[in-house]
């Protein structure tokens, strides 16, 4: 058994290292990829909370990350069309800087998981699966009919948004800007498991009754780790449509929120890398698998069921063994 | 809006809430019975689809294509059961999302090896094609009265079935104590077999039907599917009498959405903003539904637990 420190150091030197490789050798490619493995990562890393930290089995996270793609579509649209979001009751223009897109992101993905989070926790279980997919739906319908803003053909976004001082177009450049918000994501995930909160949503998840009985509300804990959840989905989401330079009603598919269940799936759930871990080895799938076979997600199926009926703990639970939660 | 215009899409509804049921009623049967939440049933669906595709292409009978989809989805059901779903009724919900989503991957993908991306077409016998002419001058579908006439008859025999029949006893039992009709002498493995086959005939029977008025496709499933969930949400789960009343509720609030939101639109509001509007919520009217539902009954209208 390797210590699962280690192992996220390594996890770390690949992440850093594969990407200064491809610079050096000048691979574009390589780093575009690589960048969609750590947005990928990120989206986990927000549904890894609900699920590892609460126990929410939402299978509807696919919303927020197309809340967030959808933030940066039509803020941007509106900068590039030289029209405003609203006139009334006050003027909104569009923009191109990526700070503030993040923030509407951000907040308009907490939004949803607040409103979401209410209806879908007053049951639990198998009912909250449901629901939690049937609103995921309900987002994807709704932007197919949304002709505002391409409906079905999605929207297309000419040139990437702005960071103040850097050039994001670069790809390295973009590559490092969304590592640095994974890390941030992961320090932040670090300290909410480690704080009273992240302890209190713990025993939420184990035993709800015995929270309960010590004066706190379990529903609460589990509203509130769903919007932080939600919220860095979002982020992710906007992360995503910058690096496509494209948002359509893909981003709120079933499908999707499939996948972001599988990156913490087969990294390993409630570990710290394990979405990490799911993003890089679901990305290296995708491209090796998918130049060999168009049908490549019929052996990820056959991983996956692998994986849930024989292997416990995913990738990290098989190499690190049954350890507890600990960077 | 003319009566005959009203009374047209009330059937449509009907006829859509009915192939729902067909959905949701294996779903449920198969959650109340099992606890099992199974995401690969809209596999079953498209395995019904193509399984009749193929048979009436070969054939031309459109009865044999309704056996062969019958046929087909239960086999698949059955072996699916045996090697992977029995596996995963200890486990938690999350390992059965997950072990069904991989079934999906691997049931679209490969039926896409197979068969290629471009739908399969499935023509509506001559004997049932054509309108007929209903009591008030309505002129409707033959092929639709049809599909609401099965779906009704299957909701009745089973609702016989599960009141009546040794098996119906059986399945009652299990959904209330399965160790003590294990004990009893019950073989609840071969029961759970057959419960889930069950459930997959059913959901073959609806892609066959509904494969005759849409095209026959890979991934034609999983929206059938997600709206079963929403019946499920509506009716309640493990509850056949929920089933049929959510799917029927369902098919009516978004065909009769689709239709009348527009137009109600239309009448404080600009033609072509109405109507982008209006279709935008009705797309949306039936989550709103469920939402209402699960504020009033967060178990669902019929719901025990």
């Amino acid at each position: 058994m390797v210590n699962e420190r280690l192992f996220n150091l390594l996890i770390l030197a690949i992440l850093i290292g594969v990407p200064a490789w491809a610079y050096v050798s000048d691979e574009p490619f390589i780093i575009t990829l690589m960048t969609r493995a750590v947005v990928f990562a990120l989206a986990a890393v927000g549904l890894n909370i609900a699920l590892g930290l609460g126990g929410l089995v939402s299978l509807g996270h696919a919303v927020f990350f197309g809340i967030g793609g959808y933030a940066m579509g039509i803020l941007a649209f509106h900068a590039q069309t030289f029209t405003p979001v609203t006139e009334w009751p006050f003027v909104i223009e569009g923009t191109k800087s990526m700070p503030v897109i993040w923030l509407v992101a951000v907040v308009m993905s907490s939004l949803a998981a607040l409103v979401i989070g209410m209806l879908s926790l007053r049951t639990a279980g198998v009912y909250f699966i449901m629901i939690t997919l049937a609103f995921g739906q309900m987002f994807f319908f709704f932007t197919i009919s949304w002709s505002t803003y391409g409906g079905e053909d999605g929207l297309s976004v000419y040139v990437r948004n702005g960071f103040p001082g850097l050039n994001t177009l670069d790809p390295i450049q973009y590559f490092g800007i969304c590592l640095i918000i994974l890390m941030t994501a992961l320090t932040f995930n670090l300290f909410l498991a480690k704080s009273p909160f992240g302890l209190a949503l713990n025993a939420a998840r184990q035993t709800p009754q015995r929270v309960e009985t010590v004066g706190l509300n379990s529903t609460r804990l589990k509203l509130v780790a769903f919007v932080i959840s939600g919220a860095i989905t979002g982020l992710a989401g906007a992360l995503f449509a910058d690096l496509n330079r494209f948002v359509s009603p893909t981003m709120f598919s079933w499908q999707l929120s499939g996948e972001i269940i599988i990156f913490v799936i087969i990294g390993g759930v409630g570990r710290l890398f394990g979405p990490v871990v799911g993003a890089l080895v679901f990305v290296a799938l995708e491209h090796l698998l998918g130049g060999l076979s168009d049908y490549w997600h019929i052996y990820l199926g056959f991983l996956l069921l692998g994986i849930v009926l024989f292997g416990k703990g995913g990738l990290i639970g098989m190499i690190c063994g049954r350890e507890k939660v600990d960077a | 809006m003319t009566f005959v215009l009203f009374a047209e899409q009330l059937l449509n509804g009907l006829q859509f809430g009915i192939m729902l049921f067909l959905m949701a009623a294996g779903l449920t049967l198969i959650f109340g019975v099992m606890g099992l939440i199974n995401l690969a049933h809209g596999s079953f669906y498209m395995i019904g689809a193509f399984a009749a595709a193929a048979v009436a292409g070969a054939t031309g009978s459109f009865l044999l294509a309704l056996v062969a989809a019958l046929s087909a989805a239960a086999a698949a059901g059955a072996l699916v059961e045996l090697l992977v779903i029995r596996r995963l009724y200890g486990k938690d919900h999350l390992d059965q999302v997950l072990a069904t989503f991989a079934l999906i991957l691997i049931f679209s993908e490969g039926t896409r090896w197979i068969y290629g991306s471009f739908p399969l077409f499935l023509n509506i016998p001559d004997y049932l094609s054509g309108p007929i002419l209903l009591p008030g001058g309505i002129q409707y579908p033959l092929y639709r009265i049809t599909l609401i006439a099965v779906g009704l008859l299957v909701a009745l025999g089973l609702g016989l079935m599960i009141a009546k029949t040794r098996i119906g006893i059986q399945i009652r039992a299990g959904e209330n104590d399965r160790e003590m009709i294990a004990a009893l002498g019950i073989d609840i493995s071969k029961l759970y077999t057959l419960i889930f086959a069950l459930g997959a005939a059913l959901a073959g029977l609806a892609g066959a039907l509904v494969g005759a008025i849409q095209s026959v496709q890979v991934g034609m499933g999983e929206p059938v599917l997600i709206l079963a969930f929403v019946v499920i949400v509506i009716g309640g789960i493990g509850s056949i009498k929920g089933a049929l009343i959510g799917s029927i509720l369902v098919g009516l609030t978004d065909t009769l959405g689709g239709v009348f939101l527009p137009q109600l639109f239309k009448l404080f509001m600009e033609a072509s903003v109405a109507t982008s509007i209006g279709s935008s919520l009705a797309s949306m009217a039936i989550y709103f539904l469920m939402g209402a539902v699960l504020v009033w009954r967060p178990t669902g209208l019929f719901g025990a637990r």
